[in-house]
C-alpha cells in the first residue's frame, strides 16, 4: 500500500536534509511501528506524508497503492485515503468543531461522488465514535481542539480517523501526553479500526503504546533512514537495549 | 470644522451647498431647527474635513467625495425582511418615514418630521466637535426618521429594526431611541440600498440608555458599492446600565462610522464589536470616541477586519478616561486579516488617561491566514479554497459567537455567509 523509495527531503526554508535515502513498504492489513531517538525524521516523515509544503522531496518517490503523491496536495491526499493523527493539533479558534467534521467528511465524500451525510446521519455517526473513545459531546460544541487538554486533543484526532475511514492512518506520537488509562481507550480506537484493507504507522518514542497497538513491523528511524526492521521483538529490544546498540551495528 | 480656508470648492462642496439653497423650502424645521441647519451648512462652506484635520487624516473626505448625487431616487416597492425573525420593522424609504408604524408595546413611535417641525428635537442636532462633518450634513440635510421612547421597565418581547433603505439619490435621516431605566431591547439599524444607483446616505443615530437598562444595538451595513454612506452613533449610557453595539460593515464605496460614547453613571458597561468585511476598491473608516466619565465603569472593544482586493479600512478609537473617572476599566483589541498585497488596513488606537487608578490597554495586529491552520485543515480533505473561506469566516465568526444568543448568531453568521457568498 505504502512504498517509500530512497526518500531525500530538506526543510525549504533552510535547505536542511532530514530525510536521507529513506525506504519503507508497509503493506495493506499490516501495522508498522516507526521508532527513534530524537531527531532522527520520524515526524517529519509523517508531515511528508501528509504534504506538508514545509517540506521538499529532492530525491525518491512516495508510491501510495502504486501511485505516487508527490504532486498531491495535502486535501487531494486525504481524499485519496491518507491520514495523519498529528502529534500537536492545532487549535482553531472560530471553527466550530462539528462544523468542521461535517465540512471534512462530507468535502472527502464529495471528491469520492458520493452524496452528502444527512444531518441526523451525521450526527449519529459522530455520537457512536465519541461514546467508543469515552469523549463528551459537549467537548465537541467548542472550536476545534481549543481549550482541549493534550489528551483530548489526541482522542479527538482519533474520533476524526474513525469518521474519516481512513486507509493509511499515520499516528505521530499519538501516545505523548496520554496517561494510562486515556492510552488505552486511544489504542483500543486504533485497534478497531485494524482491517486488511488498511496499513496503519504508529510513530512513537517508546515501546509502552506498542504494547496496546502491537505492530506486525517495527522499523528503527536514525539520521533520515531506516537502518534495522524487524518484528514486534525488535521493540522491546530497544526497550531494554537502548537505540545505541541498534546505531552501533548500523554504524 | 476646517479651520484652513479651502482655495476652491470642490463639486461635491459645490453641489451640497447648492442642494441647500434648493431644498431650504422643502425641509422640515421651526426657526430653532432652521437656525441650527443654517449654522450646519456654514461648516460645510468652510470645506469638507482633509487629512490635516486629526480625526478625519485617514479619510479625506474631500478628496474622497469626488461627487454628490440629486436627491431624486428610484422605485421602492417596500421594506425588505428584517434581519433577525420577528423583528417589528420601523422603514424608512428614501428618507420618509412610515406613517402607518406597527404598534410595539412599551414602546412610543414617533416620526422624526413631526420633531423636526415642531422643533423639540432643535438642542439634539448640535455637533459633538469642531470637526463633526458627518453631524454637520445630517443636521443641514435631515428632513426624517424617527423617534422611539421605551417605557421604564419594559422588556421587549421582539427586536425593533429601524431600516434605512434607500434606491439610490441622497437621504439624510436621524433615529433617535430612548430605552427607560430596567428597561431591555434588541434593535437592529439596517442600512442598505437598493438598485446600485449612486447614493449618498448620512445617517445619525442617538441613543440614551437609562439606569440599569440593558440594550443591544446592531448596526447592519450593506450598502452597494456605488453608495456613499456616513454615519454616527452617539450614546449615552446610565448607571448600572449596558450596552452592547455590534457593527457590520459589509459594502458601500466610502463609509464612515462614528461611534461617540459617554458613560454617564457609575456601573455603566459598554460593548463594541465590529467586523469590517472589505473588498473591491473601497474605502471603510471605522472611528470611536469613548468618554468614561464617571468611575467604576468598564468598556471593551473589539474589531476584526478582513480586507480583500484593493480595499483600504481605518479603525480610530479613542478612549478618553476623565480625571475623576476611577476604577476605569478599558480594552481595546483591533485585529486584521489581510488577503491581499493590495489592501491595506490603519489604526489608531488612543488613549487618554486623566485618573491614576485605571486599567487600560489596546493592542492591533495584522496577520495572514495561518498556514499551520490551512494545513490542518487541507490534511482533513478540505480543499485549499474552502479551507481558506472556514478559516476567514472563523476569524471573525469568533466575536459574532460571543454575542451569546442563538437568534442573534444565526441571523449574523447568515449575512457573514451572504458576503462569503459573493466575495469569497
Amino acid at each position: 500500500m505504502l512504498e517509500i523509495k530512497n526518500l531525500h527531503a530538506r526543510i525549504v526554508e533552510d535547505g536542511t536534509e532530514i530525510i536521507r535515502g529513506l525506504n519503507l513498504t508497509v503493506k495493506a492489513g499490516e501495522v508498522a511501528a516507526i521508532m527513534g531517538p530524537n531527531g532522527s525524521g520520524k515526524s517529519t516523515l509523517s508531515y511528508i506524508l501528509a504534504g506538508r509544503e514545509d517540506y521538499e522531496v529532492t530525491e525518491g518517490d512516495i508510491l501510495y497503492n502504486g501511485q505516487s503523491i508527490l504532486e498531491m496536495d495535502p486535501a487531494e491526499r486525504a481524499t485519496a485515503g491518507i491520514f495523519l493523527a498529528f502529534q500537536y493539533p492545532m487549535e482553531i479558534p472560530g471553527v466550530a468543531t462539528m462544523e468542521f467534521l461535517k465540512v471534512a467528511m462530507n468535502e472527502q465524500r464529495k471528491a469520492r461522488g458520493e452524496e452528502p451525510l444527512k444531518v441526523p446521519e451525521f450526527l449519529k455517526r459522530v455520537k457512536d465514535a465519541a461514546a467508543s473513545l469515552n469523549m463528551d459531546m459537549n467537548m465537541l460544541k467548542r472550536p476545534l481542539n481549543v481549550g482541549f487538554s493534550g489528551g483530548e486533543k489526541k482522542r479527538a484526532e482519533i474520533l476524526q480517523m474513525k469518521l474519516l475511514e481512513p486507509k493509511l492512518c499515520v499516528l505521530d506520537e499519538t501516545d505523548s501526553g496520554l496517561d494510562i488509562d486515556a492510552l488505552k481507550i486511544v489504542a483500543d480506537g486504533v485497534n478497531a479500526l485494524r482491517s486488511p484493507e488498511r496499513a496503519i504507522v504508529v510513530i512513537t518514542h517508546y515501546q509502552r503504546l506498542l504494547e496496546h497497538i502491537v505492530p506486525d513491523s517495527v522499523h528503527v528511524l536514525y539520521k533520515g533512514q531506516v537502518i534495522k526492521s524487524g518484528d514486534k521483538s525488535l521493540a522491546l529490544d530497544l526497550e531494554t537495549n537502548g537505540y545505541a546498540g541498534v546505531i552501533g551495528q548500523a554504524a | 470644522m476646517n479651520m484652513h480656508a479651502q482655495p476652491q470648492r470642490t463639486l461635491a462642496e459645490t453641489a451640497l451647498i447648492d442642494a441647500f439653497g434648493e431644498r431650504l423650502s422643502l425641509l422640515p424645521g421651526d426657526g430653532a431647527v432652521m437656525v441650527k441647519r443654517d449654522d450646519a451648512i456654514e461648516a460645510i462652506k468652510h470645506g469638507l474635513p482633509t487629512r490635516r484635520v486629526e480625526s478625519w487624516h485617514y479619510t479625506d473626505l474631500r478628496r474622497l467625495l469626488t461627487s454628490v448625487p440629486a436627491f431624486e431616487a428610484g422605485d421602492i416597492a417596500k421594506a425588505l425582511d428584517p434581519v433577525l425573525d420577528g423583528s417589528a420593522v420601523l422603514p424608512v424609504l428614501n428618507g420618509v418615514s412610515s406613517a402607518k408604524a406597527p404598534e410595539i408595546e412599551g414602546v412610543t413611535v414617533e416620526r422624526l418630521l413631526e420633531k423636526l417641525t415642531d422643533g423639540s428635537i432643535a438642542p439634539g442636532l448640535d455637533r459633538y466637535g469642531a470637526d463633526d462633518a458627518i453631524g454637520a450634513l445630517n443636521t443641514a440635510f435631515v428632513a426624517d426618521g424617527y423617534f422611539i421612547d421605551i417605557a421604564d421597565d419594559a422588556e421587549l418581547e421582539k427586536p425593533i429594526e429601524l431600516q434605512n433603505l434607500q434606491a439610490g439619490g441622497q437621504t439624510h435621516v436621524r433615529l433617535l431611541a430612548r430605552v427607560g431605566a430596567g428597561a431591555k431591547a434588541i434593535i437592529v439599524e439596517r442600512q442598505t440600498s437598493e438598485g446600485g444607483e449612486a447614493a449618498l446616505v448620512s445617517s445619525v443615530s442617538q441613543l440614551v440608555v437609562g439606569d440599569g437598562a440593558e440594550v443591544t444595538w446592531l448596526i447592519v451595513q450593506e450598502q452597494p458599492d456605488t453608495a456613499t454612506h456616513l454615519a454616527q452613533f452617539k450614546a449615552h449610557i446610565g448607571k448600572d446600565a449596558k450596552l452592547t453595539l455590534f457593527v457590520m460593515n459589509a459594502g458601500g464605496k466610502l463609509v464612515r462610522q462614528e461611534v461617540v460614547v459617554r458613560t454617564t453613571g457609575e456601573g455603566a458597561d459598554f460593548k463594541l464589536r465590529g467586523i469590517n468585511l472589505l473588498a473591491g476598491d473601497t474605502h471603510t473608516d471605522t472611528t470611536m470616541v469613548l468618554d468614561h466619565a464617571v468611575p467604576h465603569t468598564a468598556s471593551t472593544e473589539v474589531i476584526r477586519n478582513v480586507v480583500t482586493g484593493k480595499a483600504r479600512g481605518v479603525f480610530q478609537g479613542r478612549i478618553n478616561v476623565h480625571q475623576y473617572a476611577q476604577k476605569t476599566n478599558a480594552k481595546m483589541a483591533c485585529n486584521t486579516l489581510l488577503l491581499s498585497d493590495e489592501g491595506e488596513f490603519s489604526t489608531k488606537p488612543e488613549l487618554e488617561i486623566f485618573a491614576d487608578d485605571v486599567v487600560c490597554g489596546h493592542g492591533a495586529t495584522v496577520t495572514e491566514i495561518d498556514h499551520n491552520h490551512l494545513f490542518y485543515l487541507m490534511a482533513r480533505g478540505i480543499d485549499e479554497k474552502a479551507a481558506r473561506g472556514l478559516l476567514v469566516k472563523a476569524f471573525v465568526a469568533e466575536v459574532i459567537e460571543e454575542l451569546d444568543d442563538e437568534a442573534l448568531v444565526d441571523a449574523l453568521e447568515a449575512r457573514l455567509d451572504a458576503w462569503f457568498s459573493t466575495h469569497g
